[in-house]
């Protein structure tokens, strides 16, 4: 099935969700608002003609000072069946940063997620084990939101769990002697 | 549990993060009830280098170089998939020879990083030997990545556009030479493993994951044909060469470790067999693109043809056609050894990518271990981190 | 005087065997390294020495002069005790091991119980270790090799009986006598099934691979001694390789006719009856070390279970069989 008749399929069932879809180089991307994100992807996974299957990926994009809301959660999709991809974007702004988890959907989705949350601080509504995957547990900040440097602003001073982690382990070995 | 006054709990053990077996720094955290696995929680990020964050700052052309640490064993197919991603957004059109090369090339690393998981998985089952044959054989594939490129892991060998620079006859005839005789070499490392008792105890009905699953989970690559699913990027959505060589994508069966290994094992063959062809039917001409990204001028913009964008806006707001004008996104996906490796790019008309994502294959994967792990023994956790053959560069990014 | 005599002799005795096993040993590993560098298209140690001759020196003074480290949370006396009661229990098998006519140093009645025996105690010095080294890598170690040697020593010992049965006698020499009166000149023959059962046994016993579990390096680092070094590890490393030669011994002796040729062997070559028993013996020996190393270039490393599967379900059995049908057989004739 062509992009085009996917959208309007889409548009078909959730008319006021849709805000706008673009297309370049074969690549369809539509826009949605974050409030029945799930309930979209069920039906582009559910529906017969359709069955995108698999997640490919899901992340996010901040726009910050291009567009309000600030953030867009992206979900690539693909089916092996039909062998077609699209792109589902939700708009979700910075405050109230949620939007609903798609882990029962996908099983995959729940470390995408995880990442995306650890990278942009997106919380997702229902995600099972919602923590930091690949930045330290009481890392701060949210690295990829394009507020936060890319050079670091500390200077020579150490990170703070290091620092415990030096007079623990030096209490440690005071104890032991 | 309470029985006369004892408390009996479970032992948790740290696998990793420096361990033999987790090829890496991954690290499982075990709970164990004698030696079968009640829980397994992976933890990664230790090799986390921000590269996704890193890349914003940087050129495309400085951002090429960073796409080699992403999967270290397979740098080659990761400075593919990056280059494909901007071509596309480019709209560059990449000469044959170069788009041969490319393949040829691609299809080597590909050896070269099978080569890599078939020495470690069967190190890791105890098979010593097979390391070591392995580890020869790979030894030649990167001389002649020297020869070429002029280094052994980190190439930054194709360009936007193209590649960088040409192959000569002596490389050719080393690599047909090579590719010869690589089928009898695959037989040899067979005959060691392939019927072994051993072996097949060890790999047979373990880490089973059905199609469905596999779907599920979002596995790609040999991991998801060992479950019976074919899906190949190669043949779905051809990119460089793929379409004009004639190849087969090995497909399994049983989802078990075993057959994800004979996927692996099948596609050594199917490498030779592109790469062969790949050297015959090597055409003559141009290896950049004219209107190729130019590396002496990493400043000046990217140039995006915006009549190709089509889109309709069913709100009321001025502001959005600029927006969808300013930020052009493309994703391109290519076959790396692991699965599916994607670089979804957004292009803000500077020369830096406004975003780059890299959707690496490792990150899904190692997600589903504890999938395959719980309720078998810790001999099995080892199997199946080799059997979903993840590299932590590219799971932590 | 007779018992100042006899303890002379035997200390010095004591002194000249233990001497003759460590450089024993110590060639071993060399010739481990060399013979799996090969298989593995490797050319093994080179560097010291022509071919690397004396590396085995240079490890042994490399381990003597590293820094003993004991960690801060082990169990200190036990920690320190476990490698002394397994190169104890290895050394101890040798005292009844006759490597030549009369050439052994206590010829008692019991030889076959007392190696069997001596080699169980062997099992302490690794539970030791795995449980008072506090790293759950060690004590999962420690408890995968004590079940898998009590459930292995039981298919050692029944494999044996039949020999036992054949040579009417728990004496080793006696053995090695009775066999000469066949014309083959070994228990092989007759008791194969007991001899494929003792050699699997022997390779589960010493913890070689393909059954080498509580030491498996890619699962559990390094099992049950992943907190030893220095020389507590080489301490270990020696009864490794000292229990490899005291299983090579047994084998030898309880299935291939120990120091005698086979009479068919002397008959038609008369040459080989010049040739020296203990010549005859270390070759005996030697092939069977060689085939600890071969095995370790060719097989992959099985799974506990599958390898306590294999113990109860499959070389009991056999060895039960083996008994009862040399049991029948020996009634009869």
């Amino acid at each position: 099935m062509n992009p085009a008749e996917i959208v309007k399929k889409i548009r078909e069932r959730f008319p006021k969700e849709v805000l706008w879809f673009v297309c370049f180089r074969d690549e369809c991307s539509i826009v949605v608002t974050k409030e029945k994100i799930k309930e979209i992807l069920r039906y582009l996974k559910n529906t017969p003609g359709l069955e995108f299957d698999y997640l490919v990926d899901l992340t996010a994009v901040d726009y910050l000072g291009f567009r309000e809301p600030r953030f867009d959660v992206v979900y690539h999709l693909m089916s092996i069946k039909h062998r077609h991809r699209i792109r589902v974007k939700a708009q979700v702004p910075e405050h109230g940063c949620c939007i609903d988890s798609v882990t029962d959907l996908w099983a995959t989705a729940n470390w995408f997620e995880r990442e995306c949350f650890d990278m942009f601080g997106i919380h997702f509504k229902g995600h099972p084990d919602l923590r930091r995957i690949l930045m330290p547990e009481d890392w701060k900040g949210f690295p990829l939101r394009k507020d936060y440097p890319v050079k670091s602003d500390l200077g020579d001073k150490e990170w703070e769990t290091y620092k415990e982690l030096k007079e623990s382990a030096k209490a440690w070995k005071e104890n032991a002697e | 549990m309470q029985n006369k006054g004892i408390t009996i709990k479970e032992l948790t053990v740290n696998m990793g993060p420096q361990h033999p077996a987790t090829h890496g720094v991954l690290r499982l955290v075990l709970e164990l009830e004698g030696e079968i696995i009640k829980k397994c929680i992976p933890h990664i990020g230790y090799l986390h280098r921000g590269i996704e964050k890193l890349s914003e700052d940087l050129t495309y052309v400085q951002s090429l170089p960073l796409t080699d640490r992403v999967d270290y064993l397979s740098s080659m197919v990761n400075n593919e998939g990056f280059c494909v991603a901007i071509e596309k957004l480019m709209g560059i059109e990449v000469p044959e020879r170069a788009k041969f090369i490319r393949t040829m090339m691609a299809e080597m690393a590909r050896i070269c990083s099978h080569l890599v998981w078939i020495a470690t998985h069967a190190l890791d089952i105890g098979a010593m030997t097979v390391f070591l044959y392995a580890m020869r054989d790979r030894e030649e594939l990167l001389e002649m990545f020297e020869m070429v490129t002029g280094a052994r892991l980190t190439v930054s060998y194709p360009r936007v556009g193209g590649v960088r620079c040409d192959v000569n006859n002596r490389f050719l005839d080393k690599l047909y030479n090579f590719i010869e005789k690589f089928p009898k070499k695959v037989e040899e490392y067979e005959t060691l493993i392939d019927r072994n008792r051993v072996w097949l105890k060890r790999t047979k009905g373990v880490g089973v994951i059905t199609a469905q699953e596999a779907i599920n989970w979002g596995l790609t690559g040999p991991t998801l044909r060992g479950s019976g699913v074919y899906y190949d990027v190669r043949k779905f959505f051809p990119y460089d060469a793929y379409d004009k060589v004639d190849f087969e994508v090995p497909v399994g069966k049983n989802g078990d470790v075993y057959d994800r290994y004979r996927c692996r094992m099948l596609e050594f063959r199917q490498s030779a067999r592109i790469i062969k062809q790949c050297i015959e039917k090597l055409p003559e001409g141009p290896i950049l693109a004219d209107n190729a990204l130019r590396i002496r001028m990493p400043e000046s913009p990217l140039k995006i043809d915006k009549k190709d964008i089509i889109f309709e806006i069913y709100i009321e707001d001025k502001q959005i056609q600029e927006f969808i004008q300013k930020f052009t996104e493309v994703y391109a996906s290519v076959e790396a050894p692991r699965g599916e490796l994607g670089f979804y790019i957004i292009c803000d008309d500077s020369s830096k990518p406004y975003r780059m994502r890299v959707r690496a294959p490792s990150f899904v994967h190692a997600g589903v271990l504890p999938k395959l792990c719980e309720g078998s023994l810790v001999a099995d956790v080892i199997a199946n981190i080799g059997s979903i053959d993840i590299v932590l560069g590219e799971c932590d990014r | 005087m007779d018992t100042l005599y006899i303890i002379a002799i035997t200390i010095i005795k004591t002194a000249v065997y233990f001497g003759i096993l460590m450089l024993h040993v110590a060639y071993a590993t060399y010739a481990e390294r060399k013979i799996i560098g090969h298989i593995q298209l490797r050319l093994g140690p080179m560097v010291v020495g022509p071919h690397g001759i004396l590396q085995p020196i240079a490890d042994v003074v490399k381990l003597l002069f590293k820094e003993d480290i004991v960690p801060a949370k082990v169990d200190k006396t036990i920690f320190k005790i476990a490698p002394i009661i397994s190169l104890t229990a290895a050394l101890s098998t040798f005292a009844v091991i006759p490597v030549n006519k009369n050439w052994v140093i206590a010829d008692i009645n019991v030889g076959l119980l007392y190696v069997i025996g001596i080699a169980g105690i062997g099992t302490y010095g690794i539970i030791f270790s795995g449980w008072a080294s506090n790293s759950k890598y060690a004590f999962l170690g420690g408890l995968r090799s004590a079940a898998q040697m009590v459930s292995y020593e039981v298919a050692l010992g029944l494999s044996l009986v039949g020999v036992i049965l054949m040579a009417e006698s728990f004496n080793l020499t006696e053995i090695v006598n009775k066999q000469t009166e066949y014309w083959y000149g070994m228990f092989l023959f007759p008791q194969i099934i007991a001899y494929f059962v003792f050699v699997v046994a022997m390779l589960a016993e010493t913890n070689r691979l393909p059954f080498d579990l509580p030491e498996a390096e890619t699962e559990l680092v390094a099992g049950y001694f992943v907190e030893y070094s220095g020389i507590r590890f080489s301490l270990f490393y020696l009864a490794e390789y000292l229990a490899m030669f005291s299983m090579s011994a047994l084998a030898t002796i309880c299935f291939w006719g120990g120091w005698t040729a086979p009479p068919i062997l002397i008959k038609a070559f008369p040459i080989l009856e010049f040739v020296p028993g203990f010549v005859w013996f270390l070759i005996k020996v030697y092939f069977h070390i060689f085939l600890f190393f071969w095995l370790r270039g060719t097989l992959p490393r099985y799974r506990y279970d599958q390898l306590m599967a294999i113990g109860w379900k499959v070389l009991i059995p056999l060895a039960l069989v083996n008994i009862v049908v040399t049991s029948i057989v020996k009634y009869y004739y």
